[in-house]
């Protein structure tokens, strides 16, 4: 409509017309951009109810005999030190797996491999994320455990080392992807430099590449022991879910007990506004802050780069 | 010379690790696959279980996990598309931009044992829905956010900058260019995104713990305030908890679940591959 096409009469009606569109348009925006701050009050909130109903326990029950070496709820022993070493202790196994295969599988897959070994590799790592952990933890059950029984001469293959196999693989789909993402970053002109001054290509790829895309890397196995300490189905399934402290020499051929194992196994038991289901959310929060540091710690590594203008 | 043949050596090594990291994987899915198809039948996809679960198939475990699925969606697509929306066309890089960012990467890394916890405290306890599927929809379409959000602002953004332009040089509106422009031309993308996050609370067995999940129902759930028996959980419950259980029902179900799965992200790897082969920018 143009505007010579108005008759003095249409003038008010048009300016309703449009006042109504501002009005449309500043209700759409303000939706949208309520939905957007959404996340942060979803953060706030999830931290809040673990806190409702985890915080109580501390006055409640003495600090010293949360941090006792003993778990044995039913005794009264609400001691999180063996579950908390527990879950540190299976998570540092997988990723002194996961790390160098992760890191390793990344730079062939980005570097060195022919396209229809790239095309073969990134759809099946692709499917490794996708299988569910319950399936990926019966699995361990009937195939890993029997085989870590019978390596080690154990009376169980329920052990640490089995959750800290499948844990490690389970974290390495996160691991291979950032890291690929952080090689794809580094300029086509560094490798062009490296192999322009006469180094080889494997020169090229292990001094100039990865160095360049180290921080990258570094936040791809910061997400990866995210991952590790944060899961908890194949864990609770593998571990065989002793609360023991893991320090003696031969603790990776015993079982252990993660904290997201014990909450998961035993939220179902106790009473509602018991000491033992405060504690359980009291591990909740414990684990809430674990896993916000280190993902803090990954994005600002990420912030700081792409801050820095640097790569890219 | 010898620098040349160690590095060929190196190149090997690194070959074997690909091939480390692979064939685990092949394994795992052979495995379920040979052992579990023998378990399949007509009868076990669309009987109730009977007899202790020990017989009969797990019929309310995939409705219950098509349901809890759903659900899901309706939860975390209108405010994963809204928030991916201000990300990407809304958001200046101020401090509060950031801090929206930072909250999606922790909202990505918490555990979903904890996502469970947060459930169980606000929707089952504090709202009072009690062990329901809305409750566990509402945990895992929480959860499914940072996905969808992240996925869904990198579709947005891939839309060429000339399609706002030339959306508000013919006197369009900002959110008029959005909705028939830059909307349409990110769908596959943000469809793509949604999928993959659908898949992973498909899958997942931690956050419907203490909020859903039923060790055995006898009967189909009547109203999304029922609680409801799932693959996952199932699937745990068959492997753990029952002594004597069948061996091709617990892989029967790990194939169902298996298959549900993977299907889900066979569509989304196609949905994107298609529409990346027939848009025009």
């Amino acid at each position: 409509m143009s505007e010579s096409s108005l008759k003095n009469g249409d003038q008010p009606r048009v300016a309703f017309a449009v006042r109504l569109k501002q009005w449309g348009e500043f209700a759409v925006e303000a939706v949208i951009r309520l939905m957007g701050l959404s996340t942060i009050g979803i953060v706030i909130l999830i931290l809040s109810f673990l806190l409702y109903e985890g915080a109580p326990l501390f006055w409640q029950v003495p600090l010293g005999s949360l941090l006792d070496t003993r778990w044995y709820p039913t005794f009264g022993y609400y001691g999180i030190l063996p579950l908390i070493l527990g879950s540190l202790f299976v998570t540092f196994l997988a990723l002194v797996l996961a790390v160098p295969l992760g890191v390793i599988t990344a730079v062939f897959v980005r570097e060195v491999a022919p396209a229809w070994a790239r095309d073969i590799l990134k759809p099946l790592i692709e499917v490794l994320a996708g299988i569910p952990s319950v399936v990926l933890g019966f699995f361990g059950m009937r195939y890993i455990s029997p085989i870590v029984r019978e390596a080690l001469g154990a009376p169980t293959g329920l052990t640490a080392l089995t959750g800290a196999l499948v844990l490690g693989y389970m974290a390495l789909p996160t691991l291979i992807s950032v890291a690929e993402d952080a090689l794809d970053a580094v300029p086509k002109t560094y490798r062009d430099a490296g192999l322009a001054m006469g180094a080889s290509r494997w020169q090229t790829i292990w001094r100039v590449t990865v160095p360049a895309a180290r921080p990258g890397i570094v936040t791809a196995i910061m997400l990866g022991m995210g991952r590790a300490i944060g899961e908890t189905m194949a864990v609770m399934m593998v571990t065989g879910n002793a609360a023991r402290m893991p320090i003696e020499l031969d603790a990776v051929m015993k079982p252990v007990r993660t904290m997201t194992a014990t909450i998961a196994a035993e939220m179902g038991e106790v009473a509602k506004g018991s000491v033992h289901y405060r504690t359980l959310f009291g591990i909740g929060i414990i684990l809430f802050i674990i896993t916000f540091l280190i993902n803090l710690a990954a994005a600002s590594v990420m912030f700081k780069k792409r801050a820095g203008g640097g790569l890219r | 010379m010898a620098q040349r043949s160690l590095e060929k050596i190196g190149y090997a090594l690194m070959t074997l690790v690909a091939i480390a990291v692979v064939v685990p994987i092949l394994g795992v899915v052979a495995i379920i696959v040979a052992q579990g198809l023998p378990a399949l039948s007509w009868g076990f996809l669309s009987e109730m279980p009977y007899d202790g679960m020990k017989a009969g198939g797990i019929f309310p475990a995939i409705i219950g996990t098509l349901l809890l699925t759903l659900g899901t969606a309706v939860a975390a697509i209108p405010v994963g598309v809204a928030g991916a929306v201000y990300l990407a066309e809304y958001a200046h890089d101020t401090a509060l931009t950031r801090a929206v960012r930072l909250a999606i990467v922790n909202l990505a890394g918490i555990p979903s044992v904890v996502y469970g916890l947060f459930g169980l405290g606000m929707f089952v306890l504090f709202l009072g829905l009690g062990t329901s599927v809305v409750a566990g929809s509402l945990t895992l379409g929480i959860m499914t956010l940072p996905v969808v959000i992240s996925t869904a602002e990198e579709a947005l953004r891939a839309v060429p900058r000339e399609y706002r332009t030339v959306s508000a040089s013919l006197g369009g509106t900002k959110w008029q260019g959005i909705r028939n422009i830059i909307l349409p031309q990110a769908t596959p993308g943000i469809i793509t995104g949604v999928i993959l996050g659908l898949l992973r609370a498909a899958g997942e067995t931690a956050p419907i713990l203490f909020t859903v999940a039923a060790f055995y129902l006898p009967s189909l759930p009547k109203s999304p305030m029922d609680q409801v028996m799932t693959l996952p959980y199932h699937l745990y419950v068959v492997s753990t908890q029952v002594p004597g259980m069948p061996e091709e029902i617990q892989y029967g179900t790990a194939l169902v679940l298996m298959a549900l799965v993977l299907s889900m992200n066979t569509a989304a790897t196609l949905v994107r591959s298609y529409y990346r082969r027939r848009r025009t920018w």
